[in-house]
């Protein structure tokens, strides 16, 4: 013990002591990323599954859904994958994000249509808005997402497309009316964006 | 032979992580909109604080005091990577609900505090219990505070702790309030440091009774703190 004492007050022991435990903790990172990686993307997989099964009812696919991907550029030129659901090879809905910009951040919406542009389901799956006030979004917190089922770019018409307060058919929540308006924008640039894309998505090669 | 009862104590109530040392005081505001999550981001903090104790303890030896900062710092935030990494992978479930608060440990100078104050000079049996009963202690803090804000916040008393603790925890679960219109503040930001405070108030105020009534000078109150 008396020599580590005699060594730890040396100069050299300080960057040499560093070195070793960075090169340790780096090396027991490497491992735990190379250990937890395969089913950390697993895991996400799972997830990206069940959300996708809550916007797509089941009766719209037999294929996987995560093995049939398309990307296509928005309207801005970022791609966005698109999940096709298939019955016996036929492409009859796809799934697909869309994001706009709500009270806090970005709010993004999980979206299935059926091939005639017929909404199935939404969900939003991130956000950042207010607890209590803007997070009635969720379903976990709301029904008020599932207002958007069966409803689609001609019903109601384009100028209906809105909340209440700005003469639309969607209520909007008392002390919250950006965060609704925004998923209401959000969902119709979906339907905008699977309607200038249809033929691309459907084709089914 | 280290005195583990007075450790606990003092990791539990005297030297309270939240409302003596005032250490950790960022997750504390984050996390404490509920009483689950208060719990959910104690116990999180705990086994990090067991972990990161024993391992400081056990290379005490070995550390310099030149550069024993960085190193800690290292270790800690190792571990809390590994951690975040194995949760995310094997109990996906369980990372989804607290998944937020195990990124938030790093910033809990707590963990780095109880590795300099007691683990670097402790042997690894007494800094074990050191950090279990430090991580208790903030347990019962953000349990308390959270419970305060969810139940005039709310109208409830640890909502969703089934989706924490497992379906068999579901019994915790109390409306207290049935259709109460909530009080938004209370889950915003301000009301925490609102609560926080108030709990403070409480408990000095105790403390002053109980040494008044046994004649003792008044504890004295840390004020030493990051954030």
């Amino acid at each position: 013990m008396s020599t580590l004492a005699l060594w730890r007050d040396k100069l050299s022991y300080q960057p040499l002591s560093l070195a070793l435990i960075a090169m340790l903790t780096s090396a027991a990172l490497a491992i735990g990323n190379l250990a937890t990686h395969d089913d950390i993307l697993k895991a996400e997989e799972r997830d990206l599954q069940a959300s996708l099964a809550q916007v797509l009812p089941d009766a719209y696919a037999d294929n996987d859904l995560l093995k049939d991907t398309l990307k296509i550029a928005d309207a801005e030129g970022k791609p966005r994958t698109i999940y096709r659901a298939r019955k016996a090879g036929v492409v009859n809905g796809a799934v697909f994000q869309t994001v706009s910009r709500g009270y806090a951040g970005d709010i993004v919406v999980l979206i299935g249509v059926d091939a005639t542009g017929r909404m199935l389901g939404a969900r939003v799956i991130k956000h950042i808005e207010t607890p209590g006030l803007g997070d009635k979004i969720e379903i976990a917190k709301a029904k008020w997402i599932r207002d958007f089922e069966g409803k689609s770019l001609g019903d109601p018409p384009p100028e209906k497309w809105a909340v209440k307060k700005d003469g639309g058919v969607f209520d909007q929540f008392a002390g919250a009316t950006i965060t609704p308006r925004a998923v209401v924008k959000a969902v119709k640039g979906g339907l905008e964006f699977f309607a200038a894309h249809r033929e691309e998505i459907l084709k089914g090669d | 032979m280290a005195d583990y009862r007075s450790i606990m104590k003092d990791g539990l109530w005297n030297q309270n992580v939240v409302f003596t040392q005032m250490l950790g005081l960022c997750p504390t505001m984050a996390v404490t909109t509920s009483g689950t999550n208060g719990l959910g981001m104690g116990l999180a903090t705990t086994a990090v604080l067991v972990a990161s104790n024993t391992i400081i303890a056990s290379i005490r030896d070995f550390v310099s005091p030149q550069v024993r900062i960085p190193v800690y710092i290292s270790l800690i935030a190792t571990m809390v990577t590994l951690v975040d990494m194995s949760l995310n992978a094997w109990f996906h479930d369980l990372y989804k609900v607290l998944g937020l608060f195990i990124a938030l440990i790093v910033a809990n100078c707590a963990v780095l505090g109880r590795a300099e104050a007691f683990a670097a000079r402790q042997p690894v049996p007494a800094a074990v219990v050191d950090g279990l009963a430090m991580g208790l202690g903030f347990t019962l803090a953000l349990t308390v505070i959270g419970l305060v804000r969810e139940l005039v916040g709310a109208g409830t008393l640890f909502a969703q702790a089934s989706l924490l603790l497992g379906p068999k925890f579901a019994f915790m679960e109390i409306t207290v309030l049935p259709n109460y219109g909530g009080v938004l503040m209370m889950i915003l930001p301000p009301a925490g440091f609102l609560v926080l405070g108030l709990l403070l108030a409480a408990k000095n105020v105790y403390e002053r009774r109980k040494a008044a009534s046994a004649s003792a000078s008044p504890p004295a109150i840390a004020a030493a703190g990051c954030h």
